[in-house]
């Protein structure tokens, strides 16, 4: 039991630091930095994006594993994890857009991070578009997988490249230091003893959420072939 | 099932509500409100809620669909 849940138990107690400890640690307020308390969000929006690619990369490789040798496992899996990294997606928009209307003046920007997002997620709900529009299923499950990889392709571009290259208001665009997710100038050491396991937790929970679905699909699979 | 559904679903949408009308009453004023007081702390907050929301909306959505197949099944 425990040696096969003890992920599990880790995210918990992750999570549980994270929003305990994540309300109380301190955080600085340099001068003319007008982030104060908002850098929290620091273990709750960026978080979501993090577990949004980790997802969006096991899917990949699962995509790729289902093109290699036609495995309905590896179909289910592949599909399973876009679903919950759409869902994180739109969480770390949403999420995203109410920092923002608190700390840029309004929900949606025009930033080059925010449209590279949301270009990013469009291009992944048109993967259940997509498979959606298919009836033959292994079709659906060869197309998916082949679309899955050029989606993949597009999301790095969209948010790693593009929001370097232009000024942006996140962190990390032309001219200013880091990286799209965070700036080191306002990310002190003990903050960073919340970030990493709020990176951890959130990505844990969004795996274990995974596997209950993937769990059904299998049962479910099982249950069409016994028929 | 279905009625406990409903009413559930309606309790979540009410609280959904609650938290676009505190977006837009802060849209106005640059200081002073209350999701400005205390260095902007409520924004987390407001945050962190809607992760909350966001994923119990999913395991509803998934044990919608998960109950539907049962029925099938049992049939």
């Amino acid at each position: 039991m425990l040696r096969k849940s003890w992920w599990k138990i880790a995210s918990f107690l992750l999570l549980l630091y994270t929003c305990s400890y994540g309300f109380l640690v301190k955080v600085p307020t340099p001068p003319g930095v007008p982030l104060k308390e908002t850098i929290r969000n620091l273990f709750f929006h960026v978080p979501m994006w993090i577990a949004m690619m980790v997802c969006f990369t096991v899917s990949v490789v699962y995509a790729i594993k289902y093109l290699r040798n036609q495995s309905a496992k590896d179909e289910i899996y592949s599909t399973e994890f876009v679903r919950t990294g759409n869902v994180l997606g739109v969480l770390g928009l949403l999420t995203g857009m109410i920092w923002a209307n608190y700390q840029w003046g309004k929900p949606w920007s025009g930033d080059a991070k925010q449209n590279g997002t949301a270009i990013a997620l469009l291009i992944y709900f048109a993967y259940f578009v997509l498979k959606g529009s298919l009836q033959d299923e292994e079709k659906q499950a060869r197309i998916g997988a082949v679309y899955n990889i050029f989606a993949y392709f597009m999301l790095f571009p969209c948010i790693w490249i593009l929001p370097r290259l232009v000024e942006s208001l996140h962190p990390g665009g032309m001219g200013s230091e880091g990286n799209p997710g965070l700036n080191p100038k306002d990310t002190t050491n003990s903050m960073r003893t919340v970030m990493y396991p709020a990176f951890i937790g959130w990505t844990l929970i969004s795996v274990w959420i995974t596997t209950l679905r993937i769990r059904v699909r299998l049962i479910q699979q099982k249950q069409l072939v016994n028929e | 099932m279905n009625k406990i559904k409903r009413i559930v679903s309606v309790f979540l949408f009410a609280l959904l509500t609650v938290t676009v009308n505190a977006q837009e009453t802060v849209a106005n004023p640059e200081n002073a409100d209350f999701m400005r007081s205390n260095g902007k702390l409520y924004v987390v907050v407001a945050v962190v809620v809607t992760i909350l929301l966001g994923l119990f909306f999913m395991y509803l959505v998934w044990t919608g669909r998960l109950v539907r197949w049962r029925k099938i099944i049992s049939n």
